[in-house]
């Protein structure tokens, strides 16, 4: 079976400063991918690279069978893929409701709310409050919440723990955990590790905008100096 | 020398002009807050309306049709600038976008010179609305009475467009971030387009229903545009709620101060303006640290 997400020799640039080189990945159906590396090293770049919301200078990437380095954000969610973006993006003049209902609208196939709120029941307290006045950990809720309204075939996920508290973490990182053995496809950026790996199948280490190891979670356990080596840990 | 019934009756034409410039305000507040371009041709589009109106009020001497069409048109001219010219200045920086709407305004000015001539042209009040209503102590011209009513029904409509309807909760966050609307799948520049003719519409709708009350020439949008840069300032840049406030301050400040001296009116304006970018930046109902 093909992979759900393969991307080769990826060329993305800000500007004139050339982030991503040459960056090659595949993530198969069902499978957890962590991407892994320093600050800057290029993760959510590559993430905003394979939604559209920087359009890649060169290379492929081909979305279950579509090839998607030249459509924009709009066109490849379309297709089943969302982003957890690092900074939430909630709409703060929405409601939660509002938000998850807008992320519904041009879903070809799409979560029932009282889903979404079983799996967070919090965000049922608080579906009437205005995106502004939610907590960081309820906005992250809300942000994840609303890229599975769209039930999509594969979640990127970038810094999804990144300022939460302990408690907050340990919610969201079953709720994902959750998601992940229902068999959702998931892409995670984390500066948290130790979070990462307890989600992921595999693990892609970027440096300074190259992909410099492909491992798998028990390769990881294995050699944990490659971690030490490129993050420092 | 200030009469008590003078001022009354300059308080009412404050309500009733600042309706209006509530009207054309929010037009380019959710131009700016969506799409992020400063349209300098908001001013041609109020003038554009009138004389659309103008138009089909002598094709069909109905007031009516003048208004719906007058509107109409603008729907049109709007989408079709942001789909032909705008959309290729989405990714070039602002002040390319300022100049290819101030050029745009300067087309639509010379282009109904071209065709209509700088003398002025008249639409009459319908006949329901003409004449005077005696009010209290003082008498009032209807028509005014009437701009108030339409502008009042016109932004209650945009507010329940953009409050009530799954479309204007796709404005309302597109204002916000339209770069997240479009990663959640909608097609944002099918509703920038959108957008666009709407605001254009918002101008040329209170361009026909001022054209009676003023006279119609090509130059009539570019003391609007600078006033209703001023309103949006007050109000808070990209808030629908702010620009309705603002353009009620605004016709008030232009009407009572016309009444002492006719020729501070706009300088009262930038005073206000200026004492709101002093005390409270984003305007009085912004939001802190909208782009």
């Amino acid at each position: 079976m093909s992979a759900l997400l393969e991307v080769e020799s990826l060329n993305s640039y800000y500007g004139d400063s050339h982030i991503l080189f040459d960056v090659s990945l595949t993530v198969g159906r069902n499978e957890v991918v962590a991407l892994l590396g320093r600050n800057g090293a290029g993760k959510s770049t590559t993430l905003k690279s394979l939604i559209g919301a920087v359009r890649p200078r060169s290379g492929r990437i081909t979305f279950d069978g579509t090839a998607t380095q030249h459509l924009p954000p709009y066109a490849i969610a379309g297709l089943g893929m969302q982003l957890v973006p690092e900074e939430r993006r909630i709409f703060g003049s929405l409601n939660v409701e509002e938000n998850l209902v807008l992320a519904g609208l041009t879903a070809k196939s799409r979560w029932p709310l009282e889903r979404i709120y079983s799996m967070f029941p919090r965000l049922q307290e608080r579906r009437r409050s205005r995106g502004t006045d939610l907590s960081g950990g309820e906005q992250q809720m809300l942000a994840i919440a609303r890229a599975l309204v769209r039930d999509p075939k594969i979640v990127l996920l970038d810094e999804p723990f990144e300022g939460l508290a302990p408690i907050i973490v340990r919610d969201l990182l079953g709720i994902c955990r959750q998601l992940a053995e229902a068999g959702q496809t998931i892409v995670v950026v984390e500066q948290n590790i130790q979070a990462a790996m307890t989600l992921a199948d595999r693990v892609y280490i970027i440096d300074k905008g190259h992909i410099v190891e492909e491992l798998t979670a028990a390769g990881v356990r294995a050699r944990p100096e490659v971690l030490h080596r490129y993050l420092g840990v | 020398m200030i009469t008590w019934p003078n001022f009354v009756s300059q308080l009412f034409n404050g309500l009733a002009s600042g309706a209006l410039l509530a009207l054309i305000s929010c037009g380019l507040t959710i131009i700016y807050g969506t799409l992020g371009v400063l349209n300098l041709a908001h001013g041609a589009m109020f003038m554009l309306g009138g004389y659309a109106g103008y138009v089909a009020f002598q094709a069909t001497g109905s007031y009516v049709v003048a208004v719906a069409f007058g509107a109409l048109f603008l729907v049109v001219v709007g989408a079709v600038i942001e789909r032909v010219v705008i959309r290729q200045f989405y990714d070039r920086p602002p002040e390319d976008q300022i100049l290819v709407t101030f050029g745009i305004g300067i087309v639509i000015v010379e282009l109904v010179r071209l065709g209509f001539g700088s003398l002025t042209k008249t639409v009459p009040p319908p006949s329901w609305a003409a004449g005077v209503t005696p009010m209290g102590f003082l008498i009032y011209p209807t028509y005014r009475i009437v701009v108030l009513a339409i502008a009042a029904a016109a932004l209650a409509a945009l507010y329940i467009v953009l409050y009530r309807t799954r479309l204007g909760m796709i404005v309302r966050a597109g204002i916000e971030d339209s770069g997240m609307v479009g990663m959640l799948g909608i097609n944002v520049y099918r509703v920038f387009m959108l957008v666009f003719g709407v605001g254009a519409m918002a101008a040329g709708f209170a361009g026909i229903v001022n054209a009676p009350v003023v006279s119609l020439t090509p130059d009539l949008g570019e003391s609007i545009l600078v006033q209703t840069f001023v309103v949006v300032v007050i109000g808070g840049v990209g808030s629908f709620p702010g620009a309705i406030l603002g353009g009620l301050i605004a016709g008030e400040i232009l009407s009572l101060t016309s009444m002492v001296n006719p020729a501070y009116s706009e300088v009262m304006l930038f005073v206000v303006m200026t004492l709101v970018l002093l005390l409270r930046p984003q305007g009085l109902l912004g939001l802190k640290g909208r782009a």
